[in-house]
């Protein structure tokens, strides 16, 4: 494996082939919009797989089609060619038991409901039964830290608590796959580290799947077992990277590790080779003799 | 604003006129001009009693029944004709074609098609208050955040859920603006398909008054009008702050940050 450019204690590790049948399955995914003037072919050619209960990050530079892979892993958008599987099941609409967090929060929950309420109204929807979903409710709004505010309105709220509200909303839901989308770049800095260690948090105690978009280098190794490079437009994946920083991780101490220094920097050089353009599998291959 | 400044603010331009009003009227001998009093005594004397029953109360009916269905077929039309793409695209040159259609002149038409009864009237109204009302539901189903409708459909909220908590809340500002129009509307609409060929109402009355040189009634009838369009206001002053109290809260926030 590459010894990339950046001086390392040890190689940074591929991902090995999962066995099981992956919770999510994404193959040989493109997406090209049709648009008047021409096509533009936002994604090429995404593999990956997420085991049960992964916590995965995709990270790659501005415009490299991160939200429009995302939709199309959610079914909100039909993919040009390529297959996603939910737990062996073709997507082809958004699936039940997939939860989405997007990045504007103001634009993701009813502003004419109540904080409780917008948590509620799937549950409602998918006709849970009252006590239940009181229940479930109580327990998500609690997780994220926001039982003190059930009957406000979420344009009340700061922006860090209208995303928590969002992610109660999708924790409530129990999906086995939660989806996040940028979800903390719009919020400020310190709510940022908070809502990183709740996303940890949450993913221990629901054992859920997470893949976690992000264009924030550090964010992505901080929270990530598994961090995806992605190319720039058109989209490829360029690295599969193992982050084996211990499983308990705190923003002092994890940052301050020299792995996750080394970690951050690989990443970094690897955003840095993406930018220059997508890199096809022979010239990486040719980078990678070059190297050795 | 305390409640008594917020009546002084509401009823302070108001009597400032009345004031004016009597004073430069007061040594006139115009008999087309009343004086504040005497129109007061007249207001009294013409309305309370028989003539509510059978003039006011039937205007007021039809005016009702007419916005009630303006309304609700604005909403249900806007509502199906929005998030209808090809219905969208259909329908739209004809509605601007119906919509540009002074209402009044399809009064001769519409006695003739129902005759001259209280569903000629309250047609007339409906065909001119649905307007505002269907075109805002139309314009605000088409311009329903992207966001708020991904978020429904990757919960699965679809169908009568989706119109129910997501695209009827949402259109609800765009509504409630169009409804404030058609009030307006309904209340025109309600004199002048009075004025055609019937036996009661206040659009008759008013213009039995001015036939028979019944000055002072005949301005006390204009008098009831604004009236009612006050009373008509107030009920949806107070309606739309329940209704869209989220929403003026929400631009409240939005204008401050």
């Amino acid at each position: 494996m590459t010894v990339s450019e950046t001086t390392m204690n040890q190689p940074v590790q591929p991902v090995q082939p999962i066995q099981a049948v992956p919770m999510l399955s994404v193959r040989g995914l493109q997406k090209i919009y049709k648009v008047p003037g021409g096509d533009v072919e936002a994604v090429r050619d995404l593999t990956f797989d997420l085991a049960e209960g992964e916590l995965v990050c995709l990270v790659g530079p501005s415009g490299s089609g991160k939200t429009t892979l995302l939709k199309c892993i959610s079914g909100l958008m039909e993919q040009t060619s390529g297959t996603v599987e939910l737990n062996g099941s073709k997507v082809t609409g958004p699936p039940k038991s997939m939860a989405v967090v997007f990045q504007e929060y103001g634009r993701s929950l009813f502003p004419w409901m109540t904080v409780r309420a917008n948590v509620e109204l799937p549950l409602k929807n998918q006709k849970v039964p009252k006590a239940e979903r009181a229940a479930l409710v109580d327990a998500a709004l609690k997780s994220v830290g926001l039982d003190h505010v059930p009957k406000s309105y979420p344009w009340q709220l700061s922006g860090g608590m209208q995303q928590r509200v969002a992610i109660a909303r999708a924790v409530a839901y129990r999906p086995q796959v939660l989806l996040m989308d940028e979800p903390f770049a719009a919020v400020d800095a310190q709510t940022r580290a908070d809502l990183e260690d709740l996303i940890r948090t949450i993913w221990k105690q629901l054992g859920v799947t997470i893949l976690f978009v992000t264009h924030d280098i550090d964010e992505s190794v901080y929270l990530g077992e598994r961090v995806i490079v992605l190319s720039s437009s058109p989209t490829v994946v360029q690295e599969d990277l193992k982050i084996d920083l211990p499983a308990e991780r705190d923003q002092l101490n994890t940052r301050a590790l020299p792995r996750f220094m080394e970690l951050r920097s690989h990443v970094y050089a690897e955003i840095q080779r993406a930018k220059l353009g997508p890199v096809t599998e022979q010239i990486t291959a040719q980078r990678r003799a070059s190297l050795r | 604003m305390s409640p008594l400044k917020r009546i002084a603010y509401f009823v302070g331009l108001p009597i400032l006129l009345i004031i004016v009003w009597w004073a430069l009227s007061f040594g006139s001998t115009n008999f087309f001009v009343p004086k504040p009093i005497e129109l007061a005594q007249t207001l009294w004397s013409t309305w309370i009693g028989d003539r509510f029953f059978d003039d006011v109360l039937p205007s007021l009916g039809r005016l009702a029944v007419g916005l009630f269905f303006a309304i609700a077929l604005g909403i249900v039309l806007g509502l199906l004709i929005g998030s209808t793409r090809w219905l969208r695209n259909l329908l739209e040159p004809l509605l601007e074609f119906f919509r540009a259609i002074p209402p009044p002149v399809l009064v001769p038409l519409l006695m003739l098609l129902i005759g001259i009864n209280d569903g000629m009237k309250v047609a007339v109204i409906i065909s001119g208050a649905i307007w505002p009302v269907l075109l805002n539901t139309v314009e605000g189903v088409r311009a329903v955040d992207s966001v708020l409708n991904d978020s429904c459909r990757s919960y699965g909220i679809a169908g009568f859920a989706r119109i129910r908590y997501f695209v009827l809340p949402a259109v609800t500002p765009q509504i409630m603006a169009g409804v404030r129009q058609s009030l307006s509307i309904g209340l025109i609409l309600m004199v002048i398909s009075e004025m055609f060929a019937s036996s009661s109402g206040l659009g008759f009355t008013i213009v039995q008054f001015q036939r028979n040189f019944a000055i002072p009634e005949m301005w006390s009838g204009i008098v009831v009008l604004g009236l009612i369009g006050l009373g008509l206001a107030l009920i949806f002053q107070f309606v739309e702050r329940r209704v869209l109290h989220w929403y003026h809260g929400l631009k409240e926030i939005t204008h401050d940050s």
